[in-house]
């Protein structure tokens, strides 16, 4: 699965730019789904049949975009202006390293010192590819850049710049693949544009009108010196989200995920999670509501270029989907 | 009507966000005798389809095409009389409080005139003069001697607009409320001016309310039409003044209708902006993108709608938007209808956004 995961990893999509990552998934999910297609947005929908229909229609999904940067000016020097793409810190650029669709690099700058000693405001920030001149530059107005490509492999741990949500998509293509047989019509879906506004959630769910969906995202730790409290840390199994910011998990989506760990014995923990939100908020939502719930992966350091999982919990992760979709869905209590 | 002096009267109407009815009455008077079905919804959206002509729309449903563009302005709204005659008063949008100062401004269905008070400098200390005053400080004086003077007049719950009128500054134009009455004026006069046999789809134009407040009219109106594809058209942020640093300018006066890439709100179709790009192009017609990352249109709600729906945006670049004084280009008036005319002509060509479906 780490050849899968690093694939994820290395291939470039920020919010609005998904062409290359949704092509390199269909690679990996075509031949173990029964069909896809691309919506309106951009959107890939999967969908996966039962051999006998008597389950539900489930949706799960896992966003394909990550955050980056357009370029908004190119000034008379060759210099870039930019703004971000979703929640990007001003302190995760300096040092960082971007780049564009066409391969082309570029490394961020601040007026001023050469060697800034405090947070930069975003609006002195530059960012440079190089460019001797306005004429040289080799993107343009409009182009998007995501954190560059640096996947590492630790053994146990794995580092990466974009596991939110690329760890997402790899634990959803190999629960699809490992799913011998399924009462359910599932849809796995590789949704466009989370980071700013869940908006291929939002449209993509009122296509589905799923009975129950399931997002696959990464959530915080607190186990690292010092951090704000979170009673979720690496390698203490599949968060299964109660709340956060946006949403409530569907009680009966969260009871089932924790009975489903409990009898395959694969470990989990529970996740109350104070920032930020995923796709099952817009999907929880959609037309007349549709029970939601999210598998989290554990991930220290989120929005910067190093972010971290636990590969075990990557797979107890894949385990803990394979496990649910492979019986009955009873929600009532 | 020529398409700028609908302009004028379309700026001159006073409609700000939920009061949106002078507007609405000449869109509908300047449209109705060019399209085939006229409505207004129950946000009070005015919808208008005008159909291809029977031997364009070939075999089949018709595709549909939305175009919208906003009826309401930016303005405020009566709070409360107070007891020496003068009203307190509250936004309805985005409104810098730094540009009402000594505004006249107009009150209610009777256009009751007032003034933005404002304490004489000789009065002021020099901190206070200094400080920017919160709208929640302010008053508007209507000359009323006493509370119930006032109340004869106007009522708690009153719509008030800045007091302008459409004139020629140099070159260009100035108004109140050239956002988003330049894009009614350009989709009003495409209704009127495309001719049912110049393309093969259900054109279906919506006037929408609300936006000011959040895109609020343009999300039912999608919703109900739920078109193919969508064309949102605006007045939008000029800041080509002198700046002192090279880092932006989101749209400037005078280099043509400008194009959407990315807004808060909203990823620009690809398809759908490369064939305004290409239609400008060949058509000979200037065009400029906006700054990307700035701003959100109706399109921030439609594109959203069912199952998604692929939207661009049109803007005609507009200095001092939301104050009494905006200025525009007549000539990037004109172009915005262009490119607009030849593009939805071109729509055919760019029908890529058909579902792909793949089975194994």
């Amino acid at each position: 699965m780490k050849t899968l995961i690093r694939k994820m990893c290395q291939t470039f999509g920020p919010s609005g730019n998904e062409e290359q990552i949704r092509e390199a998934i269909i690679g990996e999910i075509k031949d173990v789904v029964d069909e896809y297609r691309i919506d309106a947005l951009g959107n890939l929908i999967t969908v996966r049949r039962p051999r006998d229909g008597n389950g539900q229609r489930v949706m799960l999904a896992a966003h394909m975009d990550e955050i980056g940067v357009i370029v908004t000016h190119v000034d008379d020097d060759g210099f870039l202006r930019f703004a971000p793409i979703g929640g990007v810190l001003t302190t995760a650029l300096i040092g960082a390293r971007v780049v564009f669709a066409n391969g082309v690099e570029g490394t961020f700058g601040v007026e001023g010192k050469p060697l800034p000693t405090s947070n930069p405001d975003a609006h002195s920030i530059f960012l440079d590819v190089g460019a001797a001149s306005q004429d040289d530059v080799p993107v343009s107005v409009g182009d998007a850049a995501a954190f560059r490509h640096q996947f590492a492999d630790q053994g146990g741990r794995l580092i990466a710049q974009n596991f939110d949500d690329r760890i997402g998509c790899a634990v959803l293509i190999e629960a699809l693949r490992g799913l011998a047989d399924t009462p359910h019509e599932v849809y796995g879906v590789f949704t466009v544009q989370e980071e700013v506004g869940l908006r291929g959630a939002t449209t993509s769910a009122f296509g589905i009108a799923p009975d129950v969906a399931i997002a696959i995202d990464v959530t915080a730790t607190g186990d690292t010196p010092e951090a704000h409290p979170m009673a979720v840390a690496l390698d203490e199994g599949p968060a299964i989200k109660v709340k956060d910011r946006g949403m409530l998990a569907h009680p009966g989506v969260k009871r089932l995920l924790v009975e489903t760990a409990q009898e395959h014995e694969i470990p989990y923990q529970l996740e109350v999670l104070e920032f930020g939100s995923t796709d099952a908020r817009a999907i929880q939502v959609t037309r007349e509501g549709v029970p939601a719930g999210v598998v989290s992966i554990p991930t220290r350091y989120l929005h910067t270029p190093s972010q971290m999982v636990a590969y075990a919990d990557v797979q107890h992760c894949v385990q803990l989907l394979t496990a649910l979709l492979s019986y009955q869905i009873e929600l009532a209590s | 009507m020529e398409p700028l002096k609908l302009l004028e009267k379309l700026s001159n109407a006073r409609g700000v966000a939920g009061n949106e009815t002078a507007v609405r009455r000449i869109i509908r008077q300047a449209i109705q005798d060019h399209v085939d079905e006229v409505r207004v919804d129950n946000l009070g959206n005015l919808l208008a389809v005008k159909r291809p002509a029977p031997e364009q729309s070939g075999a089949g449903e018709p595709r549909r095409v939305m175009v919208a563009a906003h009826m309401d302005e930016v303005g405020f709204m009566v709070l409360h009389v107070q007891s020496d005659g003068t009203l307190k008063f509250r936004t309805i949008g985005g409104i810098d409080s730094r540009i009402v100062l000594s505004k006249t401004v107009r009150i209610g269905d009777d256009d009751i005139p007032g003034i933005i008070g404002v304490k004489p400098v000789h009065l002021m200390e020099r901190r206070e003069a200094r400080k920017v005053l919160d709208i929640k400080d302010l008053v508007i004086d209507i000359g009323a001697a006493s509370s119930s003077d006032a109340q004869k007049h106007v009522s708690p719950g009153d719509y008030v607009t800045f007091d302008a009128q459409f004139s020629q500054t140099g070159n260009l134009v100035k108004n109140k409320a050239f956002d988003d009455r330049a894009g009614c004026a350009v989709l009003a006069t495409l209704l009127a001016t495309l001719h049912a046999d110049d393309y093969p789809f259900e054109l279906h134009a919506a006037f929408t309310v609300q936006e000011e407040l959040g895109l609020r009219g343009a999300r039912v109106a999608a919703f109900d039409i739920n078109p193919d594809v969508a064309f949102v058209l605006e007045a939008t942020i000029a800041d080509d003044l002198p700046k002192d640093k090279d880092v932006s300018s989101t749209t400037e006066i005078g280099k043509g209708p400008a194009i959407t890439l990315m807004d808060r709100r909203l990823f620009a179709d690809r398809r759908l902006v490369n064939l305004l790009v290409t239609t400008a192009e060949e058509h000979d017609i200037p065009y400029q993108f906006k700054q990307p990352g700035l701003g959100g249109t109706d399109a921030g709600a439609i594109h959203l709608a069912q199952e998604g729906i692929p939207s661009a945006v049109v803007s005609v670049p507009c200095r001092y938007l939301h104050s009494p004084a905006s200025l525009l280009s007549p000539e990037d008036f004109t172009h915005t209808i262009e490119l607009m005319t030849h593009a939805l002509q071109r729509l055919p060509d760019a029908w890529t956004h058909t579902e792909e479906t793949q089975s194994r």
